[in-house]
C-alpha cells in the first residue's frame, strides 16, 4: 500500500463520526429509493401475476335482471374474448357472538365448471358443492376476522328469507384485493364478507333463475375497451344495465393502482433531497479538510505528486463516505422494502408476494449516491489540486472581514463580543450559512409534511363523519321502497330519529364529457345527512336543479347556471336536463345532489327511498340488531360508529408509523448538518476559542460561541423549514387528489411548533456533543500550533 | 522597602509522560517575581521557560511543587478558579497574536473589557499602544506589528497585575519588534505592571530589571541589570 493510501485510510478513521453522520443522510436517500422502487416493483409484479393467473376481468357491467338467452349475443360482440355471468346481491348476516349485523356480498359459484374469470384462489377447505343450498365459500380475511373455521355456520337474510350457511372453504379473489363494503371507506373484514354460493341457490335466493345480474368480461388484446363498453351498454340497456366500466372504476383495482402510483411518485421526489443534503455536507467537510491540510498538500506537491493524484486522494476520501452510506442504505432499504411490502400484503388481500428489488435499482441508487458525493467533494478536491506548493506551505491569510451596514446595526444593538462573533461568521460565509439553514430547513419540512397529514385527515373525518353524516347507522334497502316505510323503521326498537334518502346510479353528461356516479336525493332541511362544504357551511340542493361537488363540476366543465344531461340508470331510466344551481367544495367523492321532492316530481311517482338514516338509543342496540337481521328487503346496514372508529384507527396507525419514520429522518438530517457544522466551526475556531479561555472566559461563555452559532443557524432555518414544509404539503395535497378524495391543506400552528422543537432539540444535542470536545481543548498546544 | 512578591514557586516540576519516555519540561524551579519588575526569561527552545509561564498564568498545572500568586495558591486550583484568576489578574501576549478575525481591533479589546472588573476603555488601551487611529480595522487589515499591539492592548485593558509575554516579537522584524517592546516598557513604567517576557533573543535582556536564564528545565543563572537600555537602543 502506498503512503498516500495509508493516509487515506487513517484520515477516514479519524473522521469516522463525521463520515457516518453524512453517510446516514445518504443512506436515507438510498434506502428510500430502494424502498419505494422495491415496494412499487413488488406490488406491481404481485398484482400482475395474481391478475394473470386468476384471470382478472377487463370490463364489468351490472344489470337489474338479464336473461341467459342474451349471452350468445354478448359473446358475439366484437372484441370480447370471454364472458362470465354472475348472480350477486347483498345480504344482512347474523353471526353468532356478534351483536351488530354484518353485510355479505353474495356471488354465484357456477354449476358446471369453475368460474372463467376472477377465479378465486382456494386458501382452505374446498369449493362449495354445486347442488347444495347451504354450502358456501367465504373470503379468507372475513373468516379470520370472525374466527370462522371450515364447518362454521352463520345465518343470512337472503331477500327476506333467513338461511343457515355452512362454510366449506375460504378463498382470496383478484376482485377483492381491497375489500370495501357498500358505503364503507376502509376495509372492515369483520363486518363485510364475500360469499360464494352455488349458482342454483344464489339464483333462487335473488329470484334470478335463468338470468344474471352481473357480467365479467375479458377482451381480446386488440380490442378497444370503449367500443366493448358501448356495445355492452346498448345490449343491456333494456335489462336495467347500470353502465359498463373497465378496471379504472373497479373499486379494488383503482385503490391498488393509486397506491402503486404514489409509490412511484415518492421514489422520484424524496431521495434527491437527501442526496443534495449529503452532497452539501460532503462539500462542507471536505472544504475544511483541505483547508486544514494545506501545508501537507504543499508538501506532497513539493515532493512531486501530481495535481491529479492529489485531487483523486480527496475524492476517494469522499467516496469512502459514499460507500458506507450506500452499504447502510442497501441493507436498510432491502429490509425496509420487504417489510413494507409485507405490510401491503396484509393491508391488501394478496395471496402471496413476489418480492424483487431489481438489480438496476441497486445500481441506480448506488451510482446516484456516489455521484452526488463526488459532486459535493469536487470543489474542495479541485481547490487542493490548484494550490501552488509555495503558497500552500505558508499559513493562509486571516479571513477577511469588512464593515457593512450590519455592523452599524450590531453596534446600535450593543451586542456582546461573542454574539458579534456569531453574527459576523454567519454573514461572512453567506453561502455556507444559507446551505446549512436550507439543510436544517429540510429537516423541519420533513416533520411538517408528515404531521400535516394527521390534521388534514382529522379535518376530513370531522367534516365527513361528524358534520355531514351525523346518523348512527344507515339502513340500505334492496329496492326502492315507498317513503311511507319510514314509519315502520321509526317503530323499530331504539330508533330515535329516521330520515329518508335516495341513491340513484346515473351518468352525467356535458357534451363529450361524462361521469357515472350515484346521485343523492334528500328532503330539504334534513338533519342527519347533510351536504357540507369545506368551509363547514351547509348546502342544499334547490328543487328544479342539481348541486355538484366542485371537483365533479370542473371535470365536466360545468358552472352555475349550466345545463347538465342526467341519464338515470335505475327507476324509469329516463334522461333529464337539469340546471346546475350550486357548487360545493368537498373532500370525498364526486357528489351530485338533488331534492327528493323534485326527483319524485320528474319521475312522476309517489315518494320513494332506498336508504334510511337513523339515530339510535345505545341501550337498545341488541334488540334492534335482533330485529334487523330478520327484516326483509334490507340489504345492508352501515354502523357509522364502527366505520368512524375503523377509519380513525387505520389513520392513526398509519400516521403514527409515518410520523415516526419522518421524525427519525428529520433527526438524521439535523444531526448530519448540525454536528458537521459544529465540528467544522470548532476546528476553524479552536484558536479563537482557546484565546477566549486564556483571556478568562469560562467554559460556559466559550461554549456560547460554538453552541450559539449552531442554534442561531437552526433558528434562522425555522422559517425556511416552515415555508418548505408548507410547499411540500401543498405538493402532497395535489398528488393525493384523485376521483376518490381530495385532501385539505390544513397547517395548524402546533405542526410548525412541533417540527421546530424536534429540529432545535436535535441541533442542540449535536452542538452539545461537539461542545464536550471544547472541555478537552488543550489551551497551551492550541496556542502553539501555527495556523 | 522590600518589593512585594507577586509570584512564588517552590521547586516545581513538569513531566510529560508519553508512556514510554518521561520528558522533564521543568526539573525543579523555585522563583520569585516582584511587583513592578520587568523580567526577561531567556533560554534555548525546550528549556522550560514557556512551561513555567503557562503554569504561572494558570493555563497548566505543575506535576509537583507549589505555586502562589500573592497569597493565592494556584497549585491545586480547579478550572473554575483558574479561569477567575486569569480573568481578574493576568494579561497574556503570544507570539502569534491570536486575535479573533471576525472582530475589529476595538472589539477584540472589548472581549476583555466586557468581563473584567475594572477595565480601561478599549479605545484608551488602543491609544496606549499607538493604535488610536485603527480602532475599527479588522485583523486582516493590519500589519503583524499592529496586530501584536492590539493583542497587547487586549492584555492590558483589564489593568492586570501581571503581563505574561511569550515571544512577543518572535514573528516580527526588528523595527516592529522594537515598537512592541516600547509599548511593553511604557506599560511597565506607567502602571507598574509586573511583566515577564520570554524570548530566545538575547538582545532583549538589556531592557529588563532582571534576567533569568533557563537551561534543561532549570534556572541556570539570574542576574540584575545595573543599567537598562531603552528598546529603541536595542539592536538585533
Amino acid at each position: 500500500m502506498q503512503a498516500l493510501d495509508k493516509k487515506l485510510f487513517r484520515d477516514f478513521k479519524r473522521l469516522w463520526v463525521q463520515g457516518v453522520a453524512i453517510a446516514m443522510v445518504l443512506a436515507c436517500g438510498v434506502a428510500l429509493l430502494l424502498t419505494s422502487f422495491g415496494m412499487y416493483q413488488a406490488l406491481d409484479d404481485t398484482r400482475s401475476a395474481y391478475y394473470e393467473r386468476n384471470r382478472f376481468a377487463d370490463v364489468w357491467i351490472d344489470a337489474r335482471r338479464a336473461p341467459e338467452s342474451l349471452l350468445p349475443e354478448i359473446r358475439a360482440i366484437d372484441g370480447i374474448y370471454a364472458v362470465d355471468p354472475t348472480v350477486s346481491g347483498f345480504a344482512i348476516l347474523d353471526i353468532e357472538g356478534r351483536v351488530e349485523s354484518a353485510v355479505g356480498h353474495v356471488l354465484s359459484w357456477p354449476e358446471d365448471n369453475d368460474p372463467l374469470l376472477n377465479v378465486p384462489l382456494l386458501r382452505s377447505g374446498d369449493y362449495p358443492d354445486p347442488t347444495s343450498s347451504s354450502e358456501v365459500m367465504v373470503n379468507e380475511p372475513f373468516a379470520e376476522a370472525n374466527g370462522f373455521e371450515i364447518g362454521s355456520v352463520f345465518h343470512a337474510n337472503l331477500n327476506g328469507q333467513r338461511r343457515a350457511l355452512r362454510i366449506v372453504g375460504t378463498a382470496l379473489s383478484p376482485e377483492y384485493i381491497y375489500t370495501i363494503g357498500p358505503g364503507g371507506m376502509m376495509p372492515d373484514n369483520e363486518g363485510f364478507g364475500i360469499i360464494w354460493m352455488p349458482e342454483r341457490a344464489a339464483s333462487a335466493a335473488f329470484d334470478m333463475q335463468g338470468a344474471f345480474n352481473g357480467l365479467a368480461i375479458k377482451i381480446t388484446q386488440d380490442a378497444r375497451e370503449e367500443a366493448v363498453i358501448d356495445a355492452l351498454d346498448d345490449v343491456l340497456e333494456a335489462y336495467g344495465g347500470l353502465g359498463a366500466h373497465g378496471r379504472d372504476q373497479q373499486t379494488s383495482d383503482s385503490f391498488v393502482s393509486s397506491e402503486i402510483d404514489q409509490l412511484r411518485g415518492m421514489a422520484m421526489v424524496v431521495p434527491p433531497i437527501f442526496f443534495a443534503i449529503a452532497a452539501f455536507l460532503v462539500s462542507m467537510v471536505m472544504g475544511r479538510i483541505v483547508a486544514l491540510e494545506r501545508s501537507e498538500i504543499g508538501l506532497l506537491k513539493a515532493i512531486g505528486y501530481s495535481d491529479f493524484e492529489i485531487c483523486l486522494h480527496y475524492l476517494l476520501l469522499a467516496a469512502f463516505i459514499a460507500l458506507v452510506g450506500i452499504g447502510i442504505g442497501w441493507g436498510g432499504g432491502t429490509w425496509l422494502a420487504y417489510d413494507m411490502a409485507m405490510e401491503y400484503v396484509v393491508f391488501f388481500d394478496f395471496p402471496y408476494l413476489l418480492f424483487r428489488v431489481p438489480g438496476w435499482v441497486y445500481a441506480i441508487s448506488g451510482l446516484a449516491a456516489l455521484l452526488t458525493t463526488m459532486l459535493g467533494a469536487a470543489r474542495a478536491a479541485i481547490m487542493a489540486a490548484r494550490l501552488a506548493p509555495a503558497i500552500a506551505m505558508q499559513p493562509p491569510a486571516p479571513p477577511r472581514f469588512k464593515r457593512s451596514f450590519i455592523d452599524v446595526l450590531m453596534a446600535r444593538a450593543r451586542l456582546s463580543q461573542p454574539t458579534i462573533m456569531i453574527l459576523r461568521s454567519f454573514f461572512r460565509w453567506p453561502v455556507r450559512s444559507a446551505m446549512t439553514c436550507l439543510g436544517l430547513g429540510f429537516a423541519v419540512s420533513a416533520v411538517i409534511a408528515a404531521s400535516f397529514v394527521h390534521d388534514a385527515l382529522d379535518n376530513i373525518v370531522d367534516v365527513a363523519f361528524y358534520q355531514s353524516n351525523r346518523q348512527d347507522a344507515m339502513l340500505l334497502f334492496t329496492d326502492d321502497v315507498p317513503e311511507t316505510t319510514i314509519a315502520e323503521v321509526r317503530r323499530l326498537p331504539g330508533v330515535l330519529q329516521a330520515e329518508p334518502q335516495q341513491y340513484l346510479p346515473a351518468i352525467l353528461r356535458n357534451g363529450p364529457l361524462e361521469k357515472s356516479l350515484a346521485i343523492e336525493a334528500r328532503r330539504p332541511g334534513t338533519d342527519l345527512s347533510r351536504v357540507i362544504g369545506a368551509d363547514g357551511s351547509v348546502s342544499t340542493a334547490e328543487p328544479g336543479g342539481i348541486l355538484l361537488a366542485e371537483r365533479l363540476a370542473s371535470q365536466l366543465d360545468l358552472g352555475i347556471g349550466d345545463l347538465v344531461e342526467v341519464e338515470f340508470l335505475s327507476g324509469r331510466r329516463e334522461t333529464h336536463e337539469m340546471v346546475v344551481t350550486g357548487l360545493v367544495e368537498q373532500y370525498f367523492g364526486l357528489g351530485a345532489y338533488i331534492d327528493l321532492g323534485y326527483l319524485n316530481e320528474i319521475f312522476r311517482q309517489s315518494p320513494r327511498m332506498s336508504v334510511v338514516n337513523v339515530t339510535l338509543d345505545d341501550n337498545e342496540l341488541d334488540a334492534l340488531h335482533a330485529r334487523l337481521k330478520d327484516l326483509p328487503r334490507l340489504s345492508g346496514l352501515i354502523m357509522m360508529t364502527d366505520t368512524r372508529r375503523s377509519f380513525q384507527d387505520t389513520i392513526r396507525e398509519n400516521v403514527t408509523v409515518m410520523n415516526t419514520v419522518y421524525i427519525v429522518i428529520a433527526v438524521l438530517i439535523t444531526v448530519g448538518v448540525a454536528y458537521n457544522g459544529a465540528r467544522i466551526q470548532l476546528s476553524e475556531r479552536a484558536r479563537e476559542l482557546a484565546s477566549l479561555r486564556i483571556l478568562g472566559f469560562s467554559r460556559g461563555e466559550v461554549s456560547y460561541v460554538l453552541v450559539g452559532e449552531t442554534m442561531f443557524l437552526a433558528l434562522v432555518a425555522q422559517p425556511v423549514g416552515w415555508l418548505l414544509g408548507a410547499g411540500i404539503a401543498q405538493v402532497m395535497v395535489n398528488a393525493f387528489s384523485s376521483d376518490l378524495y381530495a385532501m385539505p391543506l390544513i397547517l395548524n400552528p402546533d405542526i410548525f411548533a412541533r417540527a421546530s422543537l424536534v429540529v432545535l432539540a436535535a441541533a442542540l444535542a449535536s452542538a452539545l456533543i461537539v461542545r464536550r470536545r471544547l472541555d478537552n481543548l488543550n489551551l497551551v498546544s492550541v496556542m502553539k500550533t501555527r495556523e | 522597602m522590600v518589593a512585594e512578591k507577586i509570584f512564588r514557586t517552590e521547586n516545581i516540576t513538569k513531566v510529560y509522560d508519553t508512556g514510554e519516555v518521561k520528558v522533564y519540561a521543568l526539573a525543579g524551579v523555585s522563583l520569585e517575581l516582584f511587583a513592578g519588575e520587568l523580567a526577561v526569561l531567556l533560554g534555548p527552545s525546550g528549556s522550560g521557560k514557556s512551561t513555567l509561564l503557562n503554569i504561572l498564568g494558570g493555563l497548566d498545572h505543575a506535576t509537583e511543587g507549589r505555586v502562589w500568586f500573592r497569597d493565592l495558591e494556584l497549585t491545586d486550583l480547579g478550572d473554575r478558579g483558574l479561569t477567575k484568576f486569569r480573568r481578574d489578574h493576568v494579561g497574556f501576549v503570544f507570539q502569534f497574536y491570536n486575535l479573533v478575525p471576525s472582530l475589529t481591533a476595538r472589539e477584540n479589546v472589548q472581549l476583555v473589557t466586557d468581563v473584567a472588573p475594572n477595565p480601561m476603555p478599549a479605545a484608551e488601551a488602543l491609544d496606549l499602544v499607538g493604535l488610536g487611529h485603527r480602532l475599527d480595522h479588522f485583523p486582516s487589515e493590519m500589519s503583524g506589528g499592529e496586530q501584536q499591539r492590539v493583542a497587547i492592548a487586549r492584555a492590558i485593558a483589564k489593568r492586570p497585575e501581571v503581563l505574561l509575554c511569550d515571544e512577543p516579537t518572535g514573528a516580527l522584524d526588528s523595527k516592529t519588534g522594537v515598537q512592541v517592546l516600547e509599548v511593553l516598557k511604557t506599560i511597565n513604567d506607567q502602571f507598574g505592571t509586573t511583566t515577564a517576557v520570554i524570548t530566545h533573543n538575547a538582545a532583549i535582556q538589556q531592557m529588563a530589571h532582571r534576567v533569568i536564564q533557563f537551561q534543561d528545565g532549570k534556572i541556570s543563572e539570574v542576574h540584575v541589570n545595573e543599567t537598562r537600555l531603552a528598546p529603541h537602543n536595542i539592536v538585533w
